[in-house]
């Protein structure tokens, strides 16, 4: 129908909306930089003891939490995202491999071989492992230290240089010569559908998994627990989906006040590791926060999805 | 008895002129879609142009197209009121298909080899019982129904001798909406059966019993079969697996850095001759194995759903309107357009 081919042509012609070219040059890729920057600078470090460590590790794990939202591009090849922080570890792969990397042949601490090593080893969590120890390691953490940072700012340096690619080709969606995102609209539904799945993550996993059941609260499954980041990581995944929303959607205000909401259950949420699940009173602020969290996905489906003029998959939403 | 009579309407059917594939334009595929509001059926060329489409009434999920004749059936999406059977060269609606009372369909279906026979996954509303019915390809009167072997399930197919598989994906669902009922002791199957519906073999998965066996595709002598896994979603468990009636069935794993890209779903599954790829729509994903199991590649795609072999190759569709060619190296788009496609694509053929 000439029509149709009319309408699909100029639909096919159209630019990616402005929001999706300002989510990722003013957002996206300043914050994949900070990460690069910072894992480099906790590569840098010369040294091994843990306390003298701990604040480059956090600024590190602290820019992750920016950008650990974002399950496309760079980050998903290679498995990266999954190897920067393995978690949950439901069981117990990543210390198993860290105990065979301590007591083994050095040789596989070398960049080109530690990069080969399980994803369930590596990373923020395997660092977390190292600097807060429950007990004495089997040998000389030192190696290992330096191999697992070299290896994260690898990744880092590697995801911020290929997101210029992967970003131009979200910004010129639905452009001639682009195989990725066919159409105008589908470099801003997969923004928007990482809002969503993000929000789905922060409300049944990082906050889920602790909850448990009311019988059978799992405090121990909390992410993070070592580091005492739990809750924080919480904080700046609901930051940084905020800023998402705001930089896709800056009139969306239903959303954004659901999110300040959310952000200020947090921050008078006193329970660093979330470790009060365990006790009726605690495990109700977990679950309210729960709750506002859950409310933000539904009005970021509302609201959100309607005002970028995208919506969740016709069958991701569906299943068979 | 059922399979005489059908034998016998098979025959009827051949002595008459009729239309064939090539009367319809000789599609390679069928594809239910979404355009705006409406619902539709495709044919689609080998390279992913739509060379007919027909309204449906309301969602479709999956087709079966007769060996010969141009008609296809497109079947509701679950729990299912109706299967369409359609003449493609016309796009008439030549008959409307109604489970028994107290029956619904589930979403597949198969013909036999001859064509005479239409066989539909159903289960008993209450309880999710599984049933295959028969239909009469001739006038599409009702023959009667088998045993499924299993509860809930979903594919069926059969084999290039006749014998018929069943996917029992093992949920008991709500007979009024799609509410799962039994998660924590379901128990899935791989059923085989005869040409004329007795059970030969059967097996399940007793140390992933969540795992819902739900699609099928046939490579050589192997039934390869896609999983959705409802149990805790941060345990990574296979997807994929490999059953040689007469051995014990091999499960595939992704490997350990994309354990959680098919989130525990996999929607759609095809072969070719040394190729296994299955889909997921909510990892936006599809991911390629050889029929040993070892995983081959990872290509991501959101919304990537139907999957159909494609020579050495595979189609696929996504729910944002394009048709991909995927290999072991990359996806290529064919081509893009504005019907969103549904869950499944159905080679002929």
């Amino acid at each position: 129908m000439p029509m149709r081919a009319l309408l699909l042509s100029l639909l096919l012609a159209t630019p990616a909306a402005a929001d999706t070219a300002s989510a990722v040059t003013d957002v996206i890729r300043p914050a994949y930089a900070a990460f690069a920057t910072a894992t480099q600078a906790l590569a840098a470090q010369d040294t091994c003891d843990a306390e003298t460590l701990k604040p480059a590790f956090n600024a590190a794990f602290d820019a992750w939490m920016a950008v650990s939202h974002l399950r496309l591009g760079p980050a998903e090849d290679d498995g990266r995202a999954v190897a920067i922080l393995f978690w949950p570890d439901t069981k117990g792969l990543g210390a198993k491999a860290q105990r065979g990397l301590l007591t083994g042949d050095p040789a596989a601490l070398t960049p080109a071989a530690f990069a080969q090593q399980s994803v369930a080893a590596r990373g923020l969590m395997g660092l977390e492992r190292l600097l807060y120890p429950a007990k004495t390691p089997p040998a000389d953490p030192c190696p290992l230290i330096h191999a697992t940072a070299a290896d994260l700012a690898r990744m880092a340096t590697e995801i911020a240089t290929a997101w210029g690619p992967f970003g131009d080709a979200l910004i010129t969606a639905g452009q001639a010569g682009n195989t990725a995102y066919l159409k105008a609209d589908e470099a801003t539904q997969a923004l928007f559908t990482q809002l969503a799945t993000g929000l789905d993550t922060l409300a049944d996993t990082r906050i889920g998994r602790p909850l448990g059941t009311f019988d059978k609260p799992r405090p121990d499954w909390a992410e993070a627990i070592a580091s005492g980041r739990s809750l924080r990581n919480i904080t700046l995944q609901l930051t940084a989906l905020r800023t998402l929303t705001a930089s896709l959607s800056p009139d969306s205000a239903k959303t954004l006040a659901a999110f300040d909401h959310a952000l200020d259950l947090a921050g008078k949420l006193d329970d660093p590791a979330l470790q009060g699940v365990a006790t009726p009173q605690g495990r109700l602020k977990v679950e309210i926060l729960q709750q506002a969290i859950r409310a933000i996905h539904d009005l970021v489906v509302a609201e959100v999805g309607p005002a970028l003029g995208v919506s969740l998959g016709f069958n991701a939403a569906d299943g068979d | 008895m059922a399979t005489r009579r059908a034998f016998l309407a098979g025959l009827a059917a051949l002595s008459l002129p009729s239309l064939s594939w090539a009367d319809a334009g000789n599609p390679a595929y069928l594809a239910a879609g979404k355009l705006g509001d409406g619902f539709t059926l495709h044919g689609l060329s080998a390279t992913g142009q739509s060379l007919f489409q027909i309204p449906l009434p309301a969602r479709g999920h999956a087709a079966a197209a007769h060996p010969t004749r141009p008609e296809a059936v497109a079947f509701a999406r679950r729990p299912g009121t109706f299967a369409l059977v359609i003449n493609c060269a016309t796009g008439a609606v030549t008959h409307r298909l109604t489970p028994p009372d107290g029956m619904q369909f589930n979403g597949h279906g198969a013909f036999s080899a001859d064509g005479s026979v239409l066989m539909t996954s159903e289960v008993v509303a209450d309880g999710s019982a599984g049933r295959i019915g028969l239909w009469s390809a001739l006038d599409y009167t009702r023959l009667t129904d088998w045993p499924s072997g299993g509860i809930g399930p979903h594919e069926v197919r059969r084999l290039a001798d006749g014998r018929i598989v069943v996917a029992n994906g093992g949920i008991q669902t709500d007979p009024t909406d799609r509410t799962k009922l039994n998660i924590p002791n379901m128990r899935p199957n791989l059923t085989l059966l005869s040409a004329d519906g007795t059970m030969l073999d059967q097996v399940d998965l007793p140390d992933l019993h969540q795992n819902s066996i739900r699609h099928l595709a046939l490579t050589g002598d192997t039934i390869a079969f896609a999983m959705q896994w409802e149990g805790d979603p941060s345990q990574t468990v296979p997807l994929l697996g490999l059953w040689t009636p007469g051995s014990a069935p091999l499960l595939c794993a992704a490997p350990e850095q994309e354990a959680m890209t098919m989130k525990g779903y996999a929607g759609s599954i095809a072969a070719t001759a040394t190729r296994v790829l299955i889909t997921s729509s909510k990892g936006g994903a599809a991911m390629i194995f050889a029929t040993d199991g070892t995983p081959i590649a990872t290509h991501r795609r959101a919304d990537l759903s139907g999957a159909a072999p494609s020579g050495d190759h595979f189609m696929l569709t996504d729910g944002s309107g394009a048709v991909w060619t995927a290999d072991d190296n990359r996806l290529t788009p064919l081509r893009t357009g504005a019907t969103e496609w549904d869950n499944h694509l159905v080679a002929l053929g």
